[in-house]
């Protein structure tokens, strides 16, 4: 009898459905996976080192570049440790203006993931759904910011600036007829918080469309229920945070256990899963995205009757505006210094964690009184859950394995670094 | 927050005898432990009702050897003058060594008790070598990998050990602040031999701003008083 050995597959790195740059050895056993090994590392950038090399403010930057569809998220938690150890707290309107953002960067996220997850399982139309909303998300990005990916938009000490008054508009061009641009700037007439606001009142209904979609389908469900299934203690001891903790039906949110900014001051609920399938999963966040409209609502209305500052006027931390600085000899001093050398943190090690949409995202910082970080550690959510991918793939089909991947929610900007 | 001096107490009472000290800084706890202990720590933390960290976060590796060290004089600088800014790379120790270049620190979470602890282990300066706690929390696999991937620390007990991050066939462990930034091999694909080739780096590695370190932080005092409005000397 001819040895019968098992197949080994590799998929990835170029594959339309490895979400980036993923090597997957997988062993086969007909279609069976018995052993799956992801390869990662092909998009590391030695983020963390390149920090060690340059001051506090100039790394923020670099953060987007983490997890390129949660960007202003990944500098939040940055963000928050240079904080912590300077020991200084930004104004509640700069806290509000983050946690609006950090919500819309959740919904973001969560668009974009169910976009891809579904185009992986075989869902074409919810993908040029997500995208649709998306586009206006982005638009804020770029309203508030200038860059509608990579903002670089939070700054120790509070935001870069103040919400702008009026929306970037769309511009005569030869591909849309005059009507058409008048129809897309029919909601950016007004500052950016209408914008957000007209955006996150007809949200809900997007969502259920989406909804409507997928979440009675039958073949979504075929393909997600029962599919991927982890225990609560297992999701635990393997070191999952977020919607995956949640879809295995632990309720932790970092927001509400240990409250960050003003998310104590917000009406939010906690999704929570039940079985740990990628339905559950899915499930979880849909709800998620809700619960984010929610408070970028409640946020909408605090910004509106609360005008004030939005960044610390420390100027050892915060660079002073502009004006101050022409006509200022102290100002001028101030800028020169924060731009050549930057400003120095006192010496100590701190770890902030926030509830970035993917799951905890960590940031430990060391430093030893310097202008530059002595050692960053990202932590990224996203690293815990692909190792556990081995786990969660045994005995499943080889399908399946792009349906878990999926619903993990990876990104390989955070995961290599 | 009272629960850290709680959760220190219990820490202390627990493990007294297996740790160095114990620490509170930014609201923080911090457990100096010793590395040949590892197991019997993590064994308690895990299973402890009072503790119960079920959630290992994150394990890094850290390299000392620079910790401490000014690139730029920045007392003496007016006998010299100019000479500092010149003479950047030269390095001044401010802050007293540490007692080991490599320290190996552990995260953990309690979901139950909602707390959270840092532990931290000196390690040997030439052979970096700890036990692996994959047993007590699978997520320390890849955390593992990646600290040896980066420092070269070595995980007694971890059943794969490999390079994670890195290319395959990389040479030396590129987080040590002995490894340059810039990296020591550069690669391009030489269409003759029709391959690609590594080659050592062309580039000189430069540093933009010299890292410094002020002796005082007077200016991070929340007490500090406001700064003169603007216009006050026009």
């Amino acid at each position: 009898m001819p040895e019968i050995r098992n197949y080994t597959l590799n998929f990835g790195p170029q594959h339309p459905a490895a979400h980036g740059v993923l090597r997957l050895v997988l062993e086969l056993d007909g279609e069976v996976i018995k052993r799956a090994d992801p390869h990662i590392g092909l998009l590391h950038r030695a983020t963390e080192k390149l920090a060690e090399s340059k001051p506090y403010n100039q790394s923020i930057g670099y953060m987007d570049r983490l997890d390129y569809v949660s960007m202003m998220c990944n500098e939040h938690g940055y963000v928050l440790a240079i904080e912590k150890l300077l020991g200084i707290e930004p104004p509640v309107r700069a806290q509000y203006i983050r946690v609006m953002f950090d919500e819309i960067t959740r919904i973001l996220n969560h668009l974009l993931w169910l976009g891809a997850h579904a185009l992986d399982i075989g869902a074409m139309t919810v993908f040029l759904y997500a995208f649709r909303e998306r586009e206006d998300l982005m638009d804020c990005y770029e309203a508030v910011s200038g860059a509608r990916m990579h903002a670089t938009y939070y700054r120790p000490g509070g935001v870069y600036r103040d919400l702008p008054a009026t929306m970037p508009q769309y511009e005569k061009s030869g591909w849309r007829t005059e009507k058409q641009i008048q129809e897309l700037n029919a909601n950016r007439q007004g500052s950016l918080l209408d914008f957000i606001e007209s955006f996150a009142q007809r949200f809900d209904g997007k969502v259920d469309e989406y909804e409507t979609l997928l979440t009675d389908n039958r073949i979504w469900k075929q393909r997600t229920v029962d599919v991927g299934v982890v225990s609560p203690e297992r999701a635990l001891a393997l070191g999952f945070t977020g919607p995956m903790l949640r879809g295995s039906g632990v309720a932790w949110d970092l927001r509400r256990k240990q409250p960050y900014e003003v998310y104590d001051q917000l009406e939010f609920d906690i999704p929570v899963g039940s079985n740990g399938d990628c339905y559950d999963r899915y499930l979880v966040r849909m709800a998620e995205m809700r619960e984010s409209n929610r408070i970028i609502k409640q946020c909408v209305q605090w910004l509106r009757n609360n005008p004030g500052s939005v960044m610390l006027q420390d100027h050892k931390i915060t660079p002073p505006t502009r004006t101050e600085m022409k006509n200022d000899m102290e100002s001028l001093i101030h800028h020169f210094k924060l731009f050549t050398e930057g400003y120095h943190v006192p010496e100590g090690e701190v770890y902030a964690a926030i509830e970035h949409p993917k799951g905890e995202f960590g940031v430990y910082l060391i430093s030893d009184g310097s202008n530059k970080p002595y050692r960053l550690k990202i932590r990224p959510p996203g690293f815990s859950h692909l190792a556990a991918l081995d786990e969660m793939c045994r005995g499943h089909l080889l399908a399946d394995v792009v349906a878990i991947l999926s619903s993990q929610d990876i990104v390989f900007g955070e995961i290599d670094r | 927050m009272a629960s850290v001096d709680i959760l220190e107490q219990a820490i202390q009472e627990t493990l007294g005898q297996f740790i160095h000290k114990t620490e509170i800084k930014f609201g923080q706890l911090t457990v100096y432990i010793m590395p040949d202990r590892l197991r019997h720590i993590a064994h308690t933390l895990k299973e402890e009702p009072d503790l119960q960290f079920e959630e290992l976060l994150d394990v890094c590796g850290v390299d000392y050897q620079e910790y401490g060290l000014s690139e730029w004089e920045t007392e003496k600088a007016t006998s010299k003058g100019f000479e500092r800014a010149a003479n950047r790379l030269q390095k001044n120790r401010v802050l007293p060594p540490m007692p080991a270049r490599f320290a190996c620190v552990y995260h953990l979470l309690s979901v139950k008790h909602n707390h959270r602890v840092r532990l931290k282990a000196w390690l040997n300066d030439d052979f970096p070598m700890i036990d692996s706690v994959i047993g007590f929390w699978p997520a320390a696999n890849w955390f593992e990998r990646e600290a040896f991937d980066l420092y070269g620390i070595l995980f007694n007990g971890h059943p794969d050990l490999r390079r994670i991050l890195t290319d395959y066939g990389f040479i030396g462990h590129p987080f040590r602040k002995d490894f340059p930034l810039i990296g020591n091999v550069e690669m391009r694909y030489d269409a003759a031999m029709g391959r690609v080739v590594y080659e050592p780096v062309s580039i000189t590695p430069r540093v933009l701003v010299p890292r410094v370190i002020r002796e005082d932080n007077r200016y991070i005092n929340a007490d500090l008083p406001p700064k003169a409005e603007e216009g006050s000397n026009k």
